[in-house]
């Protein structure tokens, strides 16, 4: 791996945590939406699949050695042990498949490009995960599990929405940063 | 530096990190099958009483449970509904135990002695020609990024509020990614220059 994409994978992680700061906005279901999943989103399609994944995977590691990096301050071991654990291990595999999607319609226009990759990866592939954890900790069914979830999904909705618009606009900004549009 | 660790000794601060995981990894284990009540009950007292016993900064630490109040009542009420309220109690105990237990190690270690304790996973790597000096070194520098980032941050949050606010906060994401791939160019550059990490001798 060359020098400049360890530090675009470093960066990258920064920037994830940098917008686990932002306010979290309270949606209408109730329960406050954050940026971070959205920076999830935007790793897959700014750095393609590889990179986005292994920046994820930083982050993760770096917040499992005791960085209070997840939005709401939560940090340490202590997340991979809680109801939400699955969907802290599933970043790096939303972030890849996110990558993936927006790799294999590269032909379409950015803006529906990259929603329907921020859909897969960073909601249908990040609920696999988060639901799994989340059945492995509670021991609830299946069923039961989703159910609980299925009130985040609107929140993440907007978020693949704002993931596409973000793209677009850094597509025009800056044409050669986005590695899925290249 | 940003980092949830305590700054003080204790015995458990004393423990190598590796013995501090591991004894993590049995206790949950060991914590799984428990389905009484009471000994949850007396479980969660103890490890109480192991946050008391560091001091008053340890209890302070404990308000990284805040966060994870909306989760857990919506699981209370889930099983309880569902299940019963007893078994209700006896799933939020287990999991707030579970939690508290991973936290106390996360307060009581340093984050280069936890690295050096998780160092061999990586050790695997190294088939694939991956140097794990590589990966100190993208911690390192995920570490001292991020405080920039949230300077850029909190500077493009101050501009849009002095420029009117309004609702469409999302918007912030746009310079703010701008800004970072621009500054990884800068610090890749600067690294090229002064002969990559290859040079690096203590990352």
């Amino acid at each position: 791996m060359q020098d400049k994409s360890l530090v675009q994978i470093a960066l990258y992680a920064a920037l994830i945590a940098a917008l686990g700061l932002i306010p979290p906005v309270p949606f209408v279901t109730g329960i406050p939406i954050t940026a971070q999943t959205l920076g999830v989103m935007l790793a897959g399609v700014m750095l393609g699949p590889w990179r986005g994944a292994l920046s994820m995977a930083l982050f993760i590691f770096v917040v499992a050695l005791g960085a209070p990096l997840l939005s709401g301050g939560r940090g340490g071991l202590g997340v991979f042990v809680g109801p939400t654990a699955g969907f802290a291990i599933g970043f790096p595999f939303a972030a890849f498949a996110t990558g993936y999607v927006a790799l294999m319609l590269r032909k379409l226009p950015t803006f529906p490009a990259t929603l329907l990759a921020s859909i897969v990866g960073g909601i249908l592939v990040l609920y696999v995960f988060g639901i799994t954890g989340f059945k492995l900790v509670t021991g609830r069914d299946w069923l039961d599990a989703t159910k609980i979830m299925i009130v985040f999904i609107p929140g993440d909705i907007v978020k693949a929405v704002i993931a596409a618009a973000v793209a677009q606009a850094v597509v025009k900004g800056l044409p050669d940063a986005v590695y899925t549009r290249k | 530096m940003i980092s949830l660790y305590l700054e003080q000794t204790s015995y458990l601060h004393r423990m190598p990190a590796g013995i501090k995981l591991l004894a993590m990894a049995g206790l949950s284990l060991a914590l799984y099958p428990i389905e009484q009540l009471s000994l949850l009950l007396v479980l969660a007292m103890l490890t109480l009483l192991i946050y008391a016993s560091l001091g008053r900064p340890a209890m302070r630490g404990l308000k990284v449970f805040r966060s994870l109040v909306p989760i857990f009542a919506l699981i209370f009420i889930m099983q309880a509904w569902s299940v019963g309220v007893y078994e209700a109690f006896a799933l939020l105990l287990r999991m707030a135990t579970l939690v508290l237990i991973a936290n106390l190690i996360t307060l009581t270690t340093k984050m280069d002695d936890m690295m050096t304790a998780m160092m061999p996973i990586f050790r695997p790597l190294r088939l694939f020609g991956v140097d794990p000096k590589r990966i100190a070194f993208a911690v390192t520098l995920l570490i001292r990024f991020i405080p920039v980032l949230m300077g850029v941050t909190q500077y493009l949050l101050e501009a849009w509020k002095s420029r009117g606010g309004g609702r469409q906060l999302w918007k912030l994401a746009i310079p703010l990614t701008i800004q970072s791939i621009r500054l990884s160019d800068h610090v890749a550059e600067a690294l090229a220059s002064r002969g990559g990490i290859r040079s690096v001798k203590k990352p």
